[in-house]
C-alpha cells in the first residue's frame, strides 16, 4: 500500500488484463476520498505532500487501468517487457492495408457531400477495429505461458496505438470542420 | 488594522471548534464573499445591504484607495486612475495586453520579468495589487460578518485559467493577508452549488459565461463525487464583449469617431452594459449619448438589433463546448442538466443558443452572480475541517496541455489537457552535442504545435550535466501538477544523478521576493514590521502541525504507535509548544522541523492503515484526517 506497490495492488483488484470497471471506478473513488490534498488542507506539510504523491499515484494508476491500451501495455512491463518505441514494425499486410486506406479515407472526408457523415463512417470502423484488437490482446494475455507470447502481445498494443493516433487525427478534423461551419 | 487575536495554545486544539471559513469568487466585474452560517451557505453583504462589490478600484494621489461602488462612480470622471475587469490582466504579460490593449482604457508601463504594470495618481501598480484590494475589502466584510479572523479562503478561477493566471490569482490572495485553501474552478464551484441542493447524480455541463471569461465544463457527480471530465473556454471571452459590441453601433449611430477618447468610451460602455441589461426583459430600449463637444445623440435599440450584435460572440461559446463534450467522450444527448453561471447567462440570446446546442432548458434556479461564490463557501467549510463526516470531494482537471520546447520551436506535451488533478509526469530528454554540460528547458501551456502560439510559462537552465557523447545524457524532466493546478517542474541528468529544480513562476509573475517587498510596503503603513509578520506567521504554522497532531494522535496514536515511539513524538511536540510561546520565529521553525522529522514515519504508516482500511471495506469516515 505505498508508493511501491503495482497499480492492481494499489487498486485491490487481481493482476490480469479483464478489469471490473465497476469495481475499479467505485475503489477510485473510495481512494481519493481516503488521501486526496483536500483531506489535509489542515494537516502538516509532511502529510500534505505525502497525500498529494498518493493522490497522484493514484490517478496515475486509475488511468492506466481504465484504458485497455495502457493497461496491457502496463501488464506487459510489470512482467519485465521491454518497449522499444522506436521500433514499429509489423509484417501483417491486412493490417497495413487498412491504415493506407483509413488514411486515404481520412484525407478524403472534406471532398465528401456529407463530409460529418463520411467522418462518423470511419470512425467507427476505427471503433470497431480497435475493439476487435482489444479483444485478441485479451486473449493473447491470457494463454499463459506460451512462447512468444509478450512478442504477439506488443504487436498487438502497436496496432492499437496505431489505430488510437488515426482516432485522435480524426477527432481533430471532426473539430476543425466544426469550426469551420461557425 | 486590528490586531490579531490568539488562542491560548491549548484551547485552539478543540477538535470541532469552528474554524471561520469564505469563499470568494473574484469576478471580472463583480466579486462576492460567502459563507456557511448554521448550515447554509450565503453571501455575505456591506453595510448597505449590497452583495456584488462591483471588481473597480480607484487610486487617488493622497486619499487612499477606493474600492466597489464609489470607484466604479468615478470611472467616468477619473478613468486614467480607476481600474476595472483587471481579472483580464492578471497573469498576463506585456506583449498580451498589447493585444487587449486598444480596449483598455489605462496608461501600462513596461516592468521587469515583463509584467505591466498600471500608471494611477496612486503610483505603479500591478494586476496582482489591484485584485488584492478587492480581496481586502472582502475579507473584512467576511470578518466583521462573521465575528473573527477568516482561517482560510477558497478562490475561484475560470477553469480555463493558465497557470500563470492561477499563480497571479494565489500572490493576490496571499498580499491580501489570506490564506488560500484552495483556488476552485467556477463551473466546478456552480456544481458544488447545484450538486448538495439536489443530491444529483449523472453527467451536468456548466455554461459559465461572465464578465470577461468563458468557461464549459463537464462533470460527473457520483455518491458525493464530483468529476471533472473536461472543460474548455475562452479567458477572453464574456459580458463586456456584448457592451463593447453595444458601444461600437453606438458610436457608428452617433457619429462618434473611434479616437474618441477615454472619458466619452467609458460612458459610451456604461450606457451600452444599461441597454444591455434593459433589454433581458425588454423588447427595445432607448439609448442617449452626450458627444464630446457637448452634443447629444438619442436612439432606440432593438432586441433583434442586439441579438444581431452578440449573435457571434454567442457562437464563438458553442466551439469550446463541442471540444469539452469531445474530449469528455460523450455527445449532447448524454448531459442530464445543464447549468447557467454568471451574469451574462441573463442574456435571452444565450439562454436560447445554449437550450438549442444541448437541446434541453438551462437551469438557473440559484442566482448566476451568487452561485460560483456559494459553492466555493461550501467548499471553504468543508476544507478548513468544519465537516469532517462530509464525503464530497472535487477531482477537478487542468485545462491546458504543459509542454516542453524541443527542437525546431515546437511543443512537446508532457501532460495533456483534462488530466486529472493531482497529477505529474516525467520524460525524459538528451543531449545534442558531443561534450553539452548545460540544457536549457522551456516550460510552456497550450494545445497547439508551435512553441510560438502557446503560452510560455518559466524557462530555467540545467547544469552541470557530465561532458558525454551527443544523446548518451539522460534527463528525466518531472512535470508536478498540485490540486490548485500549479506547476512544479525538476529535472535530473539520471546518469551522474544532477538535480535541478524549480518552482514555475511565470515569467512575468511576481517573485516571491516582490510579494515580500509588496508586503513591507503595505506593512508600513499599517505600522507593523515584517518580524511580527514573520513570528505571526511562525506561530500560525505552529499551532497549525500540533492541532494536526495532537488529532491524529488522539484517533490512532496508541493503536499505531508502542510507547517509546509515542514518547519521541510527544517530546518534539513539548518542545514546539515551548517555543510557539516565545517569540523567535528561527526557534518556531526548528520546532516544527523536528516535529516532522519525529512524526514522519508515522504520518506514513498512519496513511497506509486508513488506505488499506478503506480497500477493506471499513466505512471511510472511521478515519479522521483533521
Amino acid at each position: 500500500m505505498d508508493l511501491s506497490s503495482t497499480y492492481f495492488e494499489l487498486f485491490g483488484l487481481p493482476q490480469s488484463f479483464l478489469v471490473d470497471t465497476g469495481q475499479l471506478d467505485e475503489r477510485y473513488r473510495e481512494l481519493q476520498r481516503t488521501v486526496h490534498p483536500d483531506r489535509f488542507v489542515n494537516a502538516t506539510d509532511q502529510e500534505r505532500r505525502l497525500s498529494m504523491q498518493l493522490a497522484t499515484r493514484i490517478n496515475e494508476g486509475y488511468r492506466t487501468l481504465k484504458d485497455p491500451l495502457r493497461r496491457g501495455r502496463y501488464l506487459l512491463e510489470l512482467g519485465g517487457h521491454v518497449f522499444d518505441d522506436e521500433q514499429h514494425t509489423t509484417s501483417d499486410n491486412g493490417f497495413l492495408m487498412e491504415q493506407v486506406e483509413l488514411r486515404e479515407a481520412l484525407e478524403e472526408v472534406r471532398a465528401a457531400d456529407d463530409p460529418f457523415s463520411a467522418l462518423n463512417g470511419i470512425m467507427d470502423r476505427i471503433a470497431a477495429d480497435f475493439d476487435a484488437l482489444t479483444g485478441e490482446l485479451q486473449q493473447r494475455l491470457g494463454s499463459a505461458g506460451s512462447a512468444g507470447k509478450d512478442g504477439a502481445a506488443a504487436e498487438t498494443l502497436m496496432k492499437m496505438q496505431f489505430f488510437r493516433r488515426l482516432h485522435e487525427e480524426a477527432q481533430e478534423l471532426e473539430a476543425a470542420l466544426e469550426d469551420e461551419l461557425d | 488594522m486590528a490586531l490579531i487575536q490568539i488562542s491560548e495554545p491549548g484551547e485552539s486544539t478543540a477538535p470541532h471548534q469552528h474554524r471561520l471559513a469564505a469563499g470568494i469568487d473574484l469576478g471580472t466585474t463583480n466579486s462576492l464573499v460567502a459563507s456557511v452560517r448554521s448550515g447554509l451557505a450565503e453571501t455575505l453583504a456591506d453595510e448597505q445591504g449590497e452583495h456584488l462589490l462591483p471588481s473597480v478600484v480607484r487610486y487617488r494621489e493622497e486619499e487612499g484607495t477606493l474600492v466597489g461602488r464609489e470607484a466604479l462612480a468615478a470611472a467616468t470622471m477619473d478613468p486614467l486612475n480607476t481600474i476595472a475587469s483587471v481579472k483580464r490582466l492578471m497573469g498576463r504579460g506585456v506583449e498580451d495586453v498589447r493585444r487587449l490593449g486598444t480596449h483598455l482604457p489605462y496608461e501600462f508601463v513596461p516592468a521587469a520579468r515583463g509584467m505591466p504594470l498600471l500608471h494611477t495618481a496612486g503610483g505603479d501598480v500591478s494586476p496582482v495589487e489591484v485584485s488584492a484590494e478587492i480581496l481586502k475589502v472582502l475579507k473584512t466584510r467576511a470578518e466583521e460578518a462573521l465575528g473573527g479572523e477568516l482561517k482560510g479562503v477558497v478562490i475561484t478561477v475560470p477553469a480555463y485559467f493558465d497557470d500563470a493566471q492561477r499563480q497571479a490569482t494565489k500572490d493576490a490572495g496571499r498580499l491580501a493577508g489570506l490564506h488560500v485553501l484552495r483556488l476552485l474552478n467556477e463551473p466546478t464551484a456552480a456544481a458544488v452549488a447545484y450538486g448538495l441542493d439536489r443530491a444529483s447524480e449523472g453527467v451536468t455541463a456548466i455554461y459559465d459565461l461572465g464578465g470577461g471569461t468563458f468557461d464549459i465544463s463537464i462533470l460527473r457527480l457520483n455518491k458525493g463525487v464530483f468529476e471533472v471530465m473536461s472543460t474548455a473556454g475562452d479567458t477572453a471571452l464574456g459580458g463586456d464583449d456584448f457592451d463593447r459590441s453595444v458601444a461600437l453601433w453606438i458610436m457608428q449611430q452617433a457619429g462618434i469617431p473611434d479616437d474618441a477618447g477615454h472619458f466619452q468610451m467609458r460612458r459610451l460602455m456604461q450606457e451600452a452594459r444599461s441597454a444591455k441589461e434593459a433589454l433581458t426583459d425588454a423588447a427595445s430600449v432607448e439609448v442617449k449619448i452626450e458627444r464630446n463637444d457637448g452634443s447629444r445623440w438619442s436612439g432606440r435599440l432593438t432586441r433583434t438589433t442586439f441579438d444581431e450584435l452578440c449573435a457571434p460572440l454567442v457562437q464563438k461559446t458553442l466551439g469550446p463546448c463541442r471540444r469539452a463534450l469531445r474530449d469528455a467522450g460523450i455527445r449532447a444527448a448524454d448531459v442530464q442538466a445543464v447549468v447557467m453561471v454568471g451574469g451574462s447567462t441573463r442574456v435571452p440570446l444565450v439562454r436560447d443558443r445554449v437550450a438549442g446546442f444541448f437541446e434541453r432548458e438551462p437551469l438557473a434556479d440559484i442566482d448566476p452572480d451568487k452561485v460560483v461564490a456559494i459553492g466555493a463557501a461550501i467548499q471553504a467549510d468543508i476544507l478548513a475541517g468544519n465537516k469532517p463526516e462530509d464525503e464530497m470531494l472535487l477531482l477537478d482537471v487542468i485545462p491546458l496541455s504543459l509542454g516542453l520546447e524541443t527542437m525546431g520551436g515546437l511543443a512537446e506535451k508532457i501532460i495533456p489537457r483534462n488530466t486529472t488533478i493531482p497529477t505529474a509526469r516525467a520524460q525524459e530528454f538528451t543531449t545534442f552535442k558531443d561534450g553539452q554540460t548545460a540544457m536549457s528547458l522551456h516550460v510552456v501551456q497550450g494545445d497547439r504545435e508551435l512553441v510560438s502560439d502557446c503560452r510560455s510559462l518559466a524557462k530555467f537552465e540545467l547544469r552541470d550535466i557530465p561532458p558525454m557523447t551527443a544523446g548518451a545524457a539522460r534527463i528525466r524532466v518531472t512535470f508536478q501538477v498540485d490540486a490548485d493546478g500549479l506547476l512544479s517542474v525538476s529535472a535530473e541528468e539520471q546518469v551522474r544523478g544532477v538535480k535541478s529544480s524549480i518552482e514555475v513562476k511565470p515569467s512575468y509573475g511576481l517573485s516571491d521576493s516582490e510579494i515580500e517587498h509588496m508586503l513591507k510596503d503595505s506593512m508600513a503603513h499599517a505600522q507593523e514590521d515584517m518580524e511580527v509578520r514573520r513570528l505571526r506567521e511562525q506561530q500560525v504554522e505552529a499551532d497549525r502541525v500540533l492541532e494536526a497532531l495532537q488529532a491524529a494522535l488522539a484517533d490512532d496514536g496508541d493503536r499505531i504507535l508502542n510507547p517509546q515511539e509515542r514518547a519521541v513524538i510527544d517530546d518534539a511536540a513539548r518542545q514546539l509548544a515551548g517555543a510557539r510561546a516565545g517569540s523567535d520565529p528561527q526557534a518556531i521553525k526548528q520546532g516544527i522541523e523536528a516535529v516532522e522529522a519525529a512524526s514522519s514515519d508515522y504520518v506514513a504508516r498512519r496513511m497506509n492503515t486508513s488506505i488499506r482500511e478503506a480497500m477493506a471495506g471499513h466505512r471511510v469516515d472511521e478515519f479522521k484526517s483533521s
